[in-house]
């Protein structure tokens, strides 16, 4: 049976509409709501992490190779890595 | 055994809140409801009655006191009016969508501007859609007993839903009534502790008040109506235990000398008192006219009144708030909404009276039956009439 992320009609609406399953809050991405994506040039990054340090939805990560990544799931295109990026490595790219 | 007592109602609301044994009240003090704020924090520092009594710092944080202490497992009350209600006006519809069953007291009140402190709906009426079961007294008596009730009926698993009792100002809250006062057997043999549906408890973690966006809010608010209107057939049934435990019967609109009435009149609250001394001294006189009493507002009783208007050729409606710009009285915008598909539906009158607490007396009824009575013949000029303006 597949899982559902939450109820289909109006009668599965438990009271008060109680999430049961902790943590559940990462099942929702959020991240279909962006239109624009960061793209990072790695030529100009210089590793300092300001991008990571400014997200305000922490889905920026380090890779093991010490670039940085966003999580697309949680993504919502905001913008603000861009704009902090004082080398101007990140570019918002529209979404297609 | 219930006593027979003479009591100030608003005195007489906190004694009824004891007695349901609630675990925390959250008030800010705001007339005319203060009494009972005051009588009730008595009750809990005399050691009465085990309870948490909140001097929370606004009414906004009075209702999130008590929805806080609800989704902890608490029995939680509150009570307010006018500005106060306002400004809790925010916290309501949450209260309701987490479907919290606190039960608030409203002593109603002319809202501003102008400042005004005395009765009338203006206040209940802005939170008409806020999602609760909204509930009138006319006198001390009902007062009690609809305040022990609203906990039975709020906590009930098929409804789970908050109760407003509305209490109109000083002509109910500063009035000093003879009443049945039950005791506390009686309240604890009616009235069972509460049992929450879900508690928040780090054993067991859950989410209430969580986000929902597009693709659920619909079902959501569709669930939310649905629980509001299938809450009549449990209060019709907490009001059939009602009778039978203390005797006093309850309905959503009850019918005062109705019989062969070919006029009724429709009222809320206190005026219903004022109307039946009105409908004695017309029936004397040989008009037939009868009082329809509303009790329940929310979920509003669509059955009882096509039920009640019957063969009725006028029906009065009298409304003690104005829904500026719009129907006139929201009570009668509503009652000519739920009777237009009726095929033999009465000629409708809408009167707007006591507003900022003027006096509305027996003769303003016996005025507003008069003039009723031509609008079977003639459709009046104007869809409402604000009774008594002076122009």
């Amino acid at each position: 049976m597949v899982k559902r992320k939450w109820p289909e009609t109006w009668q599965e609406v438990n009271p008060g509409c109680i999430v049961f399953e902790p943590g559940s809050a990462s099942e929702y991405h959020t991240g279909t709501w962006r239109s624009q994506r960061p793209v990072w040039n790695n030529n100009k990054c210089i590793k300092c992490g300001i991008c990571y340090i400014f997200c305000p939805e922490g889905c920026i990560h380090e890779g093991t190779d010490g670039y940085f990544y966003a999580d697309l799931d949680y993504c919502k295109g905001c913008g603000i890595c861009a704009q902090e990026c004082w080398p101007a490595a990140i570019s918002m790219v529209e979404e297609g | 055994m219930s006593k027979r007592i003479g009591m100030e109602v608003a005195i007489a609301a906190a004694e009824a809140v004891a007695l349901c044994r609630i675990d925390v009240a959250a008030v800010y003090p705001i007339t005319p409801s203060t009494h009972i704020a005051e009588h009730l924090s008595d009750i809990v520092s005399n050691g009465e009655l085990d309870a948490e009594f909140m001097t929370v710092e606004s009414e906004h944080s009075a209702m999130s006191a008590i929805i806080g202490a609800s989704t902890a497992g608490a029995r939680a009350f509150t009570a307010t009016g006018s500005q106060g209600l306002m400004y809790m006006h925010e916290m309501l519809p949450v209260a309701s969508a987490m479907r919290l069953p606190v039960v608030m007291a409203i002593g109603n009140r002319a809202v501003s501007g102008p400042l005004n402190i005395l009765n009338d709906h203006g206040d209940i009426m802005m939170e008409r859609d806020a999602g609760w079961i909204s509930l009138f007294a006319q006198n001390g008596q009902e007062v009690i007993d609809m305040i022990i009730q609203a906990f039975k009926i709020a906590e009930h698993r098929d409804v789970m839903l908050p109760v407003n009792v509305s209490i109109d100002g000083f002509i109910l809250t500063h009035m000093v009534e003879a009443m049945e006062m039950p005791d506390q057997e009686e309240v604890d043999r009616f009235l069972p502790p509460f049992k929450p549906f879900e508690t928040l408890h780090p054993d067991q973690p859950v989410s209430m008040g969580a986000f929902a966006g597009n693709d659920i809010y619909t079902e959501i608010s569709k669930s939310k109506d649905m629980a509001l209107v299938n809450s009549k057939k449990t209060i019709l049934q907490v009001w059939k235990e009602w009778k039978k435990q203390f005797g006093r019967s309850y309905e959503p609109i009850e019918s005062y000398k109705t019989d062969n009435a070919e006029i009724l009149i429709l009222t809320m609250g206190s005026m219903s008192e004022t109307a039946e001394i009105a409908i004695d001294s017309l029936r004397a006189k040989g008009m037939p006219v009868g009082l329809l009493k509303l009790k329940l507002w929310r979920p509003f009783p669509y059955d009882e009144l096509k039920k009640a208007v019957k063969g009725v050729k006028v029906l009065a409606v009298i409304d003690r708030a104005i829904s500026y710009g719009g129907s006139g009285g929201p009570v009668c915008g509503e009652i000519r909404s739920a009777l237009y598909d009726e095929r033999n539906r009465p000629a409708i009158v809408n009167y707007i009276i006591g507003l900022g607490g003027r006096d509305v007396t027996p003769e303003d009824f016996m005025m507003i039956a008069k003039a009723a009575s031509q609008a079977e013949k003639k459709a009046p000029k104007d869809r409402y009439v604000i009774y008594g303006v002076r122009e």
